[in-house]
C-alpha cells in the first residue's frame, strides 16, 4: 500500500510541474506608476533583427559623438508576437534593461494605458505623414516616435499587365484576359491565415470597398453594405476561385514565394517584397517584371491598413535624458536618409517620399505615399489582443464559407462594439 | 535487507527515541527537495489557483490601466463552461486518445525491431531514436513544410489538401507529425522492458512447441507490460498538455486544433490572466484526475514489480 502512496505523490507530482508550465501566469504589475530617472549615460535599445542594418549605421554616428553616453542594441525576436511578450514581461518586472522600445504601431494604446512608456512632449510631429503620428498617439497624446510606416501595396506582373487595375472589377477583367494563356497562375492573393495579417487584409478589403471598419469616433460599421461588399470581395473570391484555395494558409512569406514561382499575377503584401522579388541572383522568378501600384477598392483606389514600428522611451529607464536625445538624433530627417540610403523599409518622415536621389533607389516611394496617406489604422485598443481576435474569428469563418459574410459581420460588430466601449 | 534485532538490555523508550531520531535525519535529508518542490511546483500552483480568483485591467478616466487587482469569485470559471473550453477539452483528449494508442503499437512494434540482434543494428536503433531527438517546434516546421500547400505531403500523395488551414486535415497533420516524433520514445521504453525478460523463458517456450505469435501474445507482452505502462503514463501526461506542436505546425487559436494549453497561452498572451489562471487550474484538475485513475484501474501493475521485489528482498 505504501508503494502505491508513492506512485500516485510521484505521479501527483508530474501533473503538478505539467501544469505548472502552462497554467501559471505572472501576477499583474503593481506599485508606483512613474519610475525610472532622468539621468545620462549609456542606454539600451532594443530593436528589431529586420531594421538592423539601417539602425546600426545610426548608432555608429550617434556613438562616435557620444562616446560617454553610447547606444547599445538589443533585437527582439523577430516575430511581432514574441516581441511584444519580450517588452510586456520587460514591463511587467519594471526592468531597466531597456531605455527605447521599437513599438509596433497597434500596442502604442497598450503600452501607454499600462504606463509601460512615457509620453512624449515638446515633440515637433509635422514633418512626418499625418497616418503615422496619429498611431504613436493614444487619446491625444504622442507616446512614440514615428520611425517606421508602411500599407499594403498591389504587386503585379508588368510584362503581363499594362496598366494595373483601380477597381476590383477591372482586376477580375485583367485576370480574366490574361489567365487562360499562363499555365498554373492565379488571379489574386493577400495573407489570409488566421494571425494579425488577417486583420489586415480583412479590414483594408471594408475599407476600401468605401465601407468604415472604424468610423470616425473609432467605432466600428461592419453591418453597412460597403462593409459587406468588403467582406464578400474576399469570400467571393474563395468560392469562385479568384484566390486560390491555398491562400487561406498564407502568411506574407508563402504568398511571396508563390508570387515568385509565377503562380499569382496580383499579390497584395508589404513595402520590403519590391527588394526581395527583384533580386537578381535566382531566387526570384520574376525579377525585373515586378510592378508597384496601391491596392484597388470597388469603385476606385483602395485604402490599404497602416503598419509600422515607432520609438518609445521606457518608463522604467534611468537615463531618460540620453534616451530622449538619442530619440531625437534616430528621427531626424539627416538620419533617416541614411537609414534609407542603407536598407529599403519605409519610414514615417514626409520629406523622404520626395527625394529625387531615394526615389531612383526605390521606384514605388511616390506610390507608398499616396497608399499611406490614405491609409487607415487599426483599431486603437488597450486590449488590442482581444480585438484582433475577434476579428481574424470572424475574418477566417467568412473566407473559409464557414459563416455567410453578413452574419459574421454582425456578430462581429457586436463583439467589437463591446470591446470598443 | 533485515533490521539488526536489538538486545532485550535496551528499553522501548530508547528505541523509540532512536526512531524518532532517524525520522528527523530523514526529514533533514529530504528537506532540500522538499524546498525546491515548494518553490518550483507548490508556490506556482498556488499562485495560479490565486490568480484565478482575480481580474485586473480596468480604465481609469483618463484611459489609465487601474493598478492592482479585484476579487471576482469564480467569474474566470464562467468560460470553463464555455464553448471554446469544452472544444479545446475535447480537441485534447481526442488527441491524446488516438496519439498514445497509435505510439504504443509503432513504439512496440520498433521494440522488437530494435531488440533482435542483427547487422546494423546500432545503426537501426540510432536512426529510430532521431525523430525523438529533433526539438519539438523544429519538428513542427520541418512537417509544416511538408503539409504546406505545395508541400511534400500534397506532391507525393497527388493530392491538394489544405493541411494547415482549419479543419479535419489539421487534425490528421498534427496526430502524424506527433506519432513520428514520439513513437520512438515509447520505443525506447518498452526496449528497456524487453531487454529484462530473460531468453530462458522464450527458448522454453519454443521447446514446448510454442509459435511465435503465442510466444508474443502470452510471454513477451505479460512481461513488458509494466514497462509498457510506464510509457502510457508518461505520454498521457505529455499529451495532455500538448502545445507546441499544433501551435508551430497549425498555427494558434484554431478551432480544429486547440489544445487546452493553447487556449491558456493564448489567453495569458492577451493579458486575460484571470481566465488564463482559471483554464489552467481545470486543466490541472483534468490530469490530476486522470492520473489518480490511471493508478487507481492499472496502478497493481505498475507496482507488481515492486512489491514482488519487496516480498522476495527481504
Amino acid at each position: 500500500m505504501h508503494a502505491r502512496t508513492i506512485t500516485a505523490v510521484a505521479i501527483l507530482g508530474v501533473s503538478l510541474v505539467a501544469c505548472g508550465n502552462t497554467g501559471t501566469s505572472g501576477t499583474a504589475a503593481s506599485g508606483s506608476p512613474a519610475s525610472g530617472g532622468e539621468g545620462r549615460g549609456p542606454i539600451t535599445f532594443a530593436s528589431g533583427k529586420f531594421e538592423a542594418d539601417g539602425i546600426a549605421k545610426i548608432i555608429e554616428a550617434w556613438n562616435a559623438k557620444n562616446p560617454n553616453e553610447k547606444v547599445n542594441v538589443v533585437l527582439l525576436p523577430e516575430s511581432a508576437d514574441e516581441q511584444r511578450r519580450k517588452l510586456m514581461q520587460n514591463a511587467q518586472t519594471k526592468s531597466d534593461a531597456f531605455d527605447l522600445i521599437l513599438t509596433d504601431v497597434v500596442w502604442t494604446a497598450e503600452f501607454a494605458a499600462n504606463r509601460w512608456v512615457d509620453e512624449l512632449t515638446g515633440v515637433d510631429v509635422s514633418p512626418f505623414l499625418p497616418p503615422t503620428v496619429e498611431a504613436a498617439s493614444y487619446r491625444g497624446k504622442l507616446y512614440a516616435m514615428p520611425m517606421f510606416t508602411g500599407t499594403g501595396l498591389f504587386y503585379y506582373r508588368n510584362d503581363l499587365v499594362k496598366e494595373p487595375p483601380k477597381t476590383w472589377a477591372e482586376m477580375k477583367e485583367i485576370c480574366d484576359r490574361v489567365l487562360p494563356k499562363q499555365k498554373g497562375m492565379a488571379c489574386y492573393s493577400g495573407q489570409h491565415d488566421k494571425y494579425e495579417g488577417l486583420t489586415v487584409n480583412f479590414s483594408e478589403a471594408i475599407n476600401s470597398a468605401g465601407g468604415q471598419f472604424l468610423d470616425d469616433s473609432g467605432q466600428p460599421q461592419l453591418t453597412t453594405d460597403a462593409a459587406k461588399a468588403g467582406a464578400s470581395f474576399l469570400a467571393d473570391g474563395f468560392k469562385s476561385g479568384m484566390i486560390p484555395k491555398e491562400a487561406i494558409t498564407y502568411k506574407e512569406e508563402e504568398g511571396r514565394v508563390a508570387f515568385q514561382e509565377n503562380k499569382l499575377l496580383f499579390y497584395r503584401n508589404w513595402a520590403y517584397m519590391y527588394e526581395a522579388a527583384n533580386k537578381k541572383d535566382g531566387s526570384s522568378k520574376v525579377a525585373g517584371k515586378v510592378g508597384v501600384a496601391p491596392i484597388p477598392g470597388l469603385s476606385g483606389i483602395g485604402a490599404g491598413t497602416l503598419g509600422g514600428n515607432n520609438v518609445a522611451l521606457s518608463s522604467f529607464s534611468t537615463k531618460k535624458q540620453t534616451a530622449k536625445d538619442f530619440l531625437a538624433f534616430l528621427t531626424s530627417a539627416e538620419q533617416t536618409k541614411a537609414f534609407a540610403l542603407v536598407q529599403s523599409a519605409p519610414l514615417a518622415r514626409a520629406a523622404l517620399y520626395d527625394d529625387p536621389e531615394l526615389i531612383k533607389l526605390y521606384p514605388y516611394l511616390p506610390a507608398l505615399k499616396e497608399a499611406i496617406l490614405a491609409a487607415k489604422p487599426r483599431p486603437s485598443a488597450v486590449k488590442y489582443g482581444d480585438v484582433t481576435a475577434a476579428i481574424q474569428e470572424a475574418a477566417y469563418s467568412i473566407l473559409s464559407g464557414a459563416k455567410p459574410a453578413d452574419q459574421g459581420l454582425t456578430e462581429l460588430q457586436t463583439t467589437l462594439s463591446g470591446l470598443l466601449k | 535487507m533485515t533490521q539488526p534485532t536489538r538486545t532485550g538490555a535496551r528499553s522501548g523508550r530508547v528505541a523509540r527515541s532512536a526512531v524518532k531520531e532517524q525520522n528527523l535525519l530523514a526529514l533533514g535529508m529530504v528537506s532540500p527537495t522538499l524546498v525546491v518542490l515548494a518553490l518550483v511546483v507548490f508556490y506556482p500552483l498556488v499562485a495560479a489557483i490565486r490568480e484565478s480568483f482575480y481580474t485586473s485591467g480596468g480604465l481609469d478616466a483618463d484611459g489609465f490601466i487601474v493598478e492592482g487587482e479585484v476579487f471576482t469569485g469564480f467569474a474566470n470559471y464562467a468560460g470553463v463552461i464555455g464553448d471554446r473550453f469544452l472544444n479545446a477539452t475535447l480537441n485534447t483528449t481526442l488527441f491524446t486518445v488516438v496519439t498514445v494508442s497509435l505510439e504504443i503499437v509503432l513504439g512496440t512494434a520498433m521494440a522488437l525491431v530494435m531488440h533482435r540482434a542483427f547487422r546494423g543494428r546500432a545503426l537501426l536503433r540510432a536512426s529510430i531514436l532521431i525523430p525523438w531527438a529533433v526539438p519539438t517546434a523544429v519538428s513542427g516546421l520541418m512537417w509544416k513544410w511538408i503539409f504546406q500547400a505545395d508541400g511534400v505531403a500534397n506532391t507525393l500523395l497527388g493530392t491538394d489538401i489544405l493541411w494547415t488551414a482549419d479543419g479535419v486535415w489539421a487534425k490528421l497533420a498534427v496526430v502524424i507529425a506527433d506519432v513520428w516524433k514520439t513513437s520512438p520514445f515509447v520505443g525506447l521504453l518498452v526496449l528497456a522492458g524487453l531487454q529484462i525478460i530473460p531468453a530462458e523463458v522464450h527458448e522454453a517456450a519454443r521447446v514446448d512447441g510454442a509459435t511465435a505469435a503465442q510466444r508474443f501474445w502470452r510471454i513477451t507482452l505479460p512481461l513488458v507490460k509494466p514497462a509498457m505502462l510506464v510509457a502510457v503514463l508518461f505520454r498521457l501526461m505529455d499529451a495532455l498538455r500538448v502545445f507546441d506542436l499544433p501551435y508551430v505546425l497549425i498555427g494558434p487559436r484554431k478551432e480544429s486544433v486547440e489544445t487546452l494549453s493553447g487556449l491558456i497561452w493564448d489567453e495569458a498572451t492577451r493579458v486575460n490572466y484571470g481566465p488564463a489562471s482559471a483554464y489552467g487550474t481545470a486543466l490541472f484538475v483534468y490530469i490530476a484526475l486522470i492520473a489518480f485513475v490511471f493508478v487507481k484501474l492499472l496502478g497493481a501493475d505498475l507496482l507488481s514489480d515492486v512489491r514482488a521485489r519487496k516480498k522476495g528482498g527481504a
